[in-house]
């Protein structure tokens, strides 16, 4: 697989949508056809840019929610007040074009020379790039161990739930539900606190690599809570999304 | 909307040519060092505002002007690119 | 290369056709009120929230949160437009003409530069701030101005662009000559006429 490539101005590419697929009621992961696509790691972006007929034109960043090596696939969250995302989430079909650039990002990636343990902790649609890095980590033969708290509001929010409910060997998954639980509900409820990385983070003393996303309270709040357990901050990578 | 240097990942490469994400940002004000992901930004203010994590100074301000990015980086104290990329 | 059409791609909220409201070139209507900022929203006390009017250094006059609500305010229904394009028509606000506020003091300034906390500034002409074109606004749309949108007080102008309108303000520098405040000084118009799209400078 090429190197991605980092250096040089990126272009606006027209991407051809192959499949719009639901993950949610309101999240779809939509595969994108990229002519001369270079590659991607796990936990880099790609940029979108609508235009309309009367030239409006709005640009989003969304993550790849796909493996090194798989073909390039965003999973996107319909924001009831969005103006991309209701399209995205909505309007597109196959053959649909829209632009995109990437990929990018160079900090809030993981490659398996980058180790672990791996803690990973993601609020809502926070969990795309989280999900690209456990596909890699499985795709490539990984053992580093990695563990996944993911918090969402309802059973019925939390997205790639088949895949996760089913994970690799050395790899944990915990869900958090924050607003409603089913009845028989064994997983954890409420906000990610202190007493919830108790039982699912790595000591400090084992070195973990920490990568939190999310709205950006939920990933302060977070981050803060790692560093409190004695996580050096360089080790916790951060991505904030929009939102509360 | 306060995000963080990831969300301006794709203009960073517009206006450097090169991957910035993973760039050390030292604050020209207090003095802290850490990677350009990890500022806080603020988009589409009109332009985009860049500030410190630490003491909230302004490290840059690019401004999107007639199809130009206008930047600023005065808030800098250094910027250190990751060569061995 | 000409971007393709996204298909059935449109902006946000547009208003029904055949709104013929005229709005200044290159704006588009909205129904939403967006928050742009530039660095974090300061949450001032009102205890601790005074308005200034400086010069050279000194405070020629200062109000006290209770001061300032005792000066004459008026509830004004203005159509606002933002550089980046976007304008909201018929919003309703409460506050204190600048000019009532600016007459407590003597002095011949032609030039102001507004100040906010957390630094933000924009300079305007003496002029452009009295005759019943600016407010000392407190109220939004019937509610106390929230912290996202420049409360507890915020300059509203509305015949220039938005980004004119300082949010969180605390007080105008009173100035010999014009100094350009802080998106002027980043390549944005130093009077900003949206009806002549004076967006940028040069424009």
């Amino acid at each position: 697989m090429a190197r991605t490539a980092v250096r040089g101005r990126l272009t606006w590419q027209v991407a051809t949508v192959a499949s719009v697929a639901a993950e949610t009621d309101s999240v779809r992961t939509i595969r994108l056809e990229v002519p001369g696509w270079p590659g991607h790691r796990a936990g880099q972006h790609l940029d979108v840019r609508l235009t309309a007929e009367d030239g409006y034109s709005a640009e989003r960043s969304y993550s790849v929610a796909a493996a090194d090596g798989e073909p390039v696939a965003i999973t996107v969250e319909r924001l009831d007040d969005g103006e991309v995302s209701p399209y995205l989430t909505e309007e597109l079909r196959s053959g649909d074009q829209l632009e995109v650039r990437g990929p990018i990002g160079n900090w809030f990636t993981w490659s398996t020379a980058d180790g672990g343990p791996l803690l990973l902790v993601a609020g809502g649609s926070g969990v795309v790039p989280l999900r690209a890095i456990l596909r890699h980590r499985l795709r490539s033969g990984s053992d580093v161990p990695v563990r996944l708290l993911y918090s969402s509001r309802t059973l019925a929010d939390v997205i790639y739930r088949s895949e996760l409910d089913q994970p690799a060997d050395g790899a944990q998954v915990s869900y958090t539900l924050t607003r409603s639980q089913p009845p028989g509900w064994t997983g954890f409820s409420g906000r990610v606190d202190e007493a919830m990385l108790a039982k699912v983070a790595w000591q400090a003393s084992e070195n973990p690599l920490a990568f939190v996303c999310g709205p950006t309270r939920f990933v302060e709040t977070v981050a803060e809570l790692l560093v409190a357990r004695d996580y050096p901050a360089a080790r916790v990578k951060t991505e904030r999304f929009g939102g509360a | 909307m306060e995000l963080d240097g990831n969300a301006i990942g794709g203009l960073l490469r517009d206006v450097f040519g090169t991957e910035m994400t993973d760039a050390e940002a030292t604050c020209g004000t207090c003095g802290a060092i850490g990677p350009v992901a990890e500022t806080v930004v603020y988009l589409r203010a009109p332009g985009t505002v860049v500030r410190c994590r630490h003491c909230t100074s302004l490290l840059m301000v690019i401004s999107h002007i007639r199809g130009l990015n206008c930047v600023d980086l005065g808030g800098l104290g250094a910027l250190d690119v990751n060569q061995s990329q | 290369m000409t971007s393709p059409i996204s298909r059935g791609f449109h902006r946000r909220n547009r208003p029904a056709a055949g709104d013929g409201s005229k709005i200044p070139p290159g704006q588009y209507l909205t129904r939403d009120f967006p928050v742009l900022s530039a660095g974090p929203t300061p949450h001032t006390r009102l205890p601790d929230w005074t308005f200034s009017i400086r010069r050279g250094g000194q405070t020629l006059r200062s109000w006290s949160w209770p001061e300032f609500q005792a000066l004459p305010a008026e509830s004004v229904t203005v159509d606002i437009h933002c550089v980046t394009r976007w304008s909201k028509l018929g919003t309703a606000w409460r506050g204190v003409p600048i000019g009532a506020v600016l007459d407590q003091v003597e002095h011949d300034a032609q030039y102001v530069l507004a100040f906010s906390d957390g630094g933000y500034t924009t300079n305007l002409p003496v002029k452009d701030l009295t005759g019943g074109q600016a407010w000392l606004a407190f109220d939004y749309d019937g509610q106390p101005l929230a912290p996202e949108h420049g409360g507890p007080a915020r300059l509203l102008v509305p015949h220039l662009y938005f980004w004119k309108s300082a949010k969180w303000v605390r007080g105008l520098e009173l100035l010999d000559h014009d100094q350009p405040g802080f998106w002027e000084s980043y390549g944005y118009h130093n009077y900003g006429d949206p009806w002549r799209e004076q967006r940028y400078a040069g424009d």
